[in-house]
């Protein structure tokens, strides 16, 4: 009797349609990724149960944290704009190198007389300055209240749309501080605006 | 490395050598684990850090001629101390004796759901609240009070610059 003979199969997978579907997922999740910017200061930020999301753009958000105030504001076209207003404001002129720095950069911590050579530096110069904040105070004349004026017209202007602004403050941080914050947005009469706040669950 | 042989060994003895044909399959294995490793990573890093925003709205500063007045017995005023302790009373400020109270949702949230709920069913209309942080107290504070207010749904609720007598009844009470 003629044994019949069992072709054995290999257990090799075809692994080409798999790794295809990997690689284009992985190809999204990097292009969609923003990268996370480095804050100049630790913020922990308090917890709310809001789920209200931020905006992508059209966005400026103040950095509060040991007494320090941080400004920034998304997109670089808003963020050229802004400066040159500055620029227009405390009547000093920046170089297009200068301009183009500024495009760049995260956040201003710095006062506007000490931002030109700020910009002027490398980057690794940069991280090696310890930045004192914008200065801000309870007047009507303080340097955050003409960042915020100049980054709003500024938005008006690139993208016609009002500019929204956040606090992140850090939970440890005084209420006085924020309160000057507060009143240098309310004098440009932006009484709206965001808190940002990590998400809690209620406790039932 | 993931495949078996399976060719069976070769022929005993004799014949003619042939040169065996390479495959031309790469084992795909190890990239395809490398590819998930670094999609898990992705994943877990772009969702989990969306911060979110709660919305602030101040009374406008200007237009004093509009301002409507205050019904004395609707309001109750929340003081905010240092060691995020708060006071609260209700009505106008020396009247009635603040109480000292916590955050949480035995502390604050209850006083507020029970005090506005009186109020309703007294007058008709929803409690107003007034915040008033002192100089001691921390954004954190701030920002877990009008979480709160969220919480119970208080649609009337302002911050408030604090006067010197409330400021007494916060030292008196020692958290100031």
């Amino acid at each position: 009797m003629a044994r019949v003979k069992v072709p054995r199969k290999s257990t090799a997978i075809d692994m080409t349609a798999m790794c295809d579907v990997a690689f284009l997922l992985l190809t999204f999740f990097i292009l969609s990724a923003k990268p996370k910017t480095q804050d100049p200061v630790h913020a922990d930020i308090p917890a709310s149960t809001t789920i209200q999301a931020l905006p992508e753009s059209d966005f400026s958000s103040l950095l509060v944290a040991e007494g320090k105030v941080f400004f920034s504001v998304e997109g670089a076209d808003v963020r050229l704009e802004t400066l040159k207003g500055m620029a227009d404001q405390y009547k000093i002129a920046f170089t297009p190198e200068e301009l183009k720095a500024f495009t760049n950069l995260e956040s201003v911590g710095v006062s506007i007389t000490f931002l030109k050579a700020y910009l002027n530096m490398t980057p690794k110069e940069r991280s090696s300055v310890a930045q004192p904040g914008v200065p801000v105070d309870t007047t009507e004349n303080n340097e955050l209240y003409w960042w915020v004026k100049n980054a709003r017209k500024a938005d008006k202007l690139v993208h016609n749309k009002e500019l929204r602004i956040a606090i992140k403050g850090d939970s440890k941080e005084e209420y006085p501080t924020i309160e000057k914050i507060i009143k240098t947005l309310q004098k440009q009469k932006v009484n709206k605006f965001g808190l940002i706040t990590s998400l809690r669950t209620v406790a039932k | 490395m993931a495949e078996l042989d399976t060719s069976g060994g070769g022929k005993k003895g004799g014949g003619k050598v042939r040169s065996k044909k390479a495959s031309t399959r790469v084992d795909l294995t190890a990239m395809v684990d490398l590819a998930f490793l670094l999609i898990t990573f992705f994943i877990l890093t772009t969702t989990l850090q969306k911060p979110k925003a709660m919305d602030l709205t101040m009374p406008d500063k200007d237009e004093k001629n509009d301002q409507l007045p205050v019904p004395a017995s609707r309001t109750m005023t929340v003081l905010l101390g240092s060691k995020n302790k708060l006071e609260w009373y209700i009505g106008e400020p020396g009247k009635s004796a603040p109480t000292k109270e916590s955050f949480g949702k035995d502390g604050i949230r209850k006083t507020l759901l029970e005090k506005g709920s009186e109020i309703l069913a007294k007058s008709g209309k929803g409690m107003i609240v007034l915040i008033k942080p002192s100089d001691k107290s921390t954004y954190a504070d701030m920002v877990t009070i009008m979480d709160e207010l969220n919480i119970v749904n208080n649609q009337q609720r302002a911050i408030v610059q604090i006067t010197p007598m409330e400021i007494e009844l916060l030292k008196r009470d020692g958290i100031y």
